[in-house]
């Protein structure tokens, strides 16, 4: 910020309009998407819909409000998105505490953070993930979107720096109060960091509600699918796809373009719900996490 | 006598992370000796017979394993060069622009394509890129071909690259703008004052307290060589485009997954996964030398 008021210029100005060029630009696709959800079906056939709907209306939103197929994959990823940020809350508060004590007061501290930071770094790769699952019997069960993920070892290490930023003398504080280590944890610990929860639990929900490919993966049974992972198979890539001329129309109309948009569009409203959240704590966190120390 | 309770107590609230931890991490690791057997889901993981170091020679011949490291490494060199700059050139130009409520508004407006998943923004991506789509139907209008973004092999990895910095410029520039909240505004003030311009003020003043910063995310970004991006070229690739868009992580996929090919492609997995280690290793190494920067 430069400090001294100068009169605006004429290049101020032009830098605001490259600036606003730029913003609209970055996202131009979803806006493309969103006019195309409310136009009507012929105007987008034909190539006339651009960033503003055509021949407005809500019948996409309409009819996609009557498809079971689309609740059903919006139910498994709300359920997935609960279910996996309260257990990715609760593994991530329970470890980060204990590993945030001295090595001297708990001595396998340092032992079990390389432990983390191993499996943080080095996986087996798809194949034996896969196959391991499998032979939990954990197929086609929402588990298996909740559990592989369980324990998110960067938001672990994030609240592991914060708890180890405040200050030595709480800890001493309990000692003499006779506070066990849960209600420290309970009592004083979770309270004082809510702003870096706030940040770790944004992170777990964002992630469980874009991933798409665990879904695809794991659940052999398409109504078990998430949303992501149900919009995925809509919205592949056919530019390119070999297909004699009755396929192509097959094809084209199976995949209804004005409806898809508006399932896409239902599939971003809650991140963009908790967006406000998401600038304020999850930036915010990145930015405490980037010049900590 | 309290600390020994205490330490009981702490490795309890450990206890059901770490299990989980070597149910779906650890376990794993033990199938990597897939990839120096021949494994047949038929005959059990136990039985199948071991084979050496087959099926590593057998991705060496491969005539597919050359082209793929080359997509794979030319993807992401391209990626990582790009999400360097042009975050870089975009703080700077915001950091410049002087109507403060703008300002707000631009950044709230281009933080948010990140938070979206590849499916949705991806999804975007192929109306607005497809032969009939948005950017060939403008091209249309100043009386050029449509341009097959998608489907052609000359220009796929330039999409993937491109459509890439789209979705995260915004969030890259992050990191840059708390390094130039950081500058001390004295050294602005007395730049004006000497009478300097605003590109001698970018120049010399701007751009150099931003260089730490960048070298920093130079090395960071050393780990993710053999990361060429698997939910973005999933969501966007085709057949077509196998030849100029195949990564690691997408022929892996479809080896393992799809093809049932299991050793193959656990054993180029676990190359690509100690190859891995060792960039992150070097790549932590470096910054902690030289950045003075600890993970942890």
């Amino acid at each position: 910020m430069i400090t001294s008021i100068r009169r605006m210029t004429a290049s101020d100005l032009m830098l605001a309009f490259v600036l606003c060029i730029i913003a609209f630009f970055s996202i131009s696709p979803i806006l493309h998407v969103l006019a195309v959800s409310l136009s009507e079906r012929v105007p987008v056939t034909s190539g006339k819909v651009l960033f503003l709907p055509v021949g407005l209306t809500f019948y996409n939103y309409m009819v996609i409000w009557d498809d079971p197929k689309f609740y059903r994959a919006l139910w498994v990823s709300v359920e997935r998105v609960i279910l996996g940020g309260v257990v990715n809350f609760l593994l991530t508060v329970l470890m980060a505490f204990p590993l945030s004590r001295d090595p001297k007061i708990y001595r396998p501290r340092n032992a079990v953070m390389w432990f983390l930071i191993f499996v943080m770094i080095f996986n087996a790769g798809i194949v034996p993930w896969y196959l391991t699952i499998m032979k939990y019997g954990l197929l086609d069960s929402i588990w298996a979107l909740v559990l592989p993920g369980a324990v998110p070892i960067f938001s672990i290490i994030l609240l592991v720096n914060f708890f180890r930023s405040l200050p030595k003398d709480l800890d001493e504080a309990c000692h003499m109060d006779g506070a066990g280590p849960w209600y420290m944890l309970f009592k004083i610990y979770i309270p004082l960091s809510l702003p870096s929860l706030a940040t770790v639990t944004l992170f777990s929900i964002v992630g469980h509600w874009n991933s798409f490919f665990d879904g695809l993966v794991l659940m052999n049974t398409a109504s078990n699918w998430p949303l992501q992972a149900y919009i995925q198979s809509l919205t592949v890539n056919l530019n390119g796809v070999m297909m004699d001329e009755d396929q192509a129309k097959l094809m084209s109309q199976l995949s209804i373009t004005t409806l898809n948009s508006a399932k896409m569009i239902v599939a971003m409203i809650p991140i963009v719900i908790i967006y406000p959240f998401l600038q304020k704590y999850l930036i915010g966190g990145i930015l405490l996490g980037a010049v900590k120390e | 006598m309290r600390n020994r309770i205490f330490t009981l107590h702490y490795s309890l609230m450990l206890i059901p992370g770490i299990v989980l931890l070597v149910m779906f991490n650890v376990v794993p690791m033990f199938g990597i000796a897939m990839a120096f057997k021949d494994y047949l889901p038929a005959m059990g993981f136990w039985n199948s017979e071991w084979v050496g170091l087959d099926n590593f020679q057998f991705m060496f011949i491969l005539p597919d394993s050359k082209q793929i490291l080359f997509n794979t490494i030319y993807i992401s060199v391209m990626k990582i060069i790009v999400h360097l700059v042009v975050p870089l050139i975009f703080a700077i130009m915001l950091y410049e622009m002087r109507i403060r409520f703008l300002k707000k508004t631009i950044q709230t407006i281009v933080y948010l394509p990140y938070f979206l998943s590849w499916v949705l923004f991806g999804g975007a991506i192929l109306r607005v890129l497809a032969t009939e789509g948005l950017v060939n139907q403008m091209l249309g209008w100043v009386g050029i071909d449509p341009v097959p973004f998608l489907s052609s092999n000359q220009l796929f990895p330039f999409v993937l690259v491109f459509t890439d910095i789209w979705k995260d410029f915004g969030f890259g520039s992050i990191i840059y703008f708390a390094a130039l909240a950081g500058i001390n505004s004295s050294l602005f003030e007395a730049a004006e004052i000497d009478g300097a311009s605003r590109i001698q003020i970018i120049r010399y003043i701007t751009f150099p307290s931003l260089v730490p910063t960048i070298m920093l995310l130079a090395a960071l970004s050393l780990q993710n060589v053999l990361n060429a991006g698997f939910d973005q070229v999933y969501n966007l690739y085709n057949p077509g485009v196998y030849e100029s868009g195949d990564i690691i992580d997408t022929y892996v996929y479809r080896a393992g997954l799809q093809q049932a090919q299991y050793s193959l492609a656990t054993a180029i997995g676990l190359m690509k996964s100690v190859v891995s280690l060792v960039l992150i290793a070097i790549s932590a190494w470096m910054v902690g030398r030289f950045a003075n920067y600890r993970i942890f």
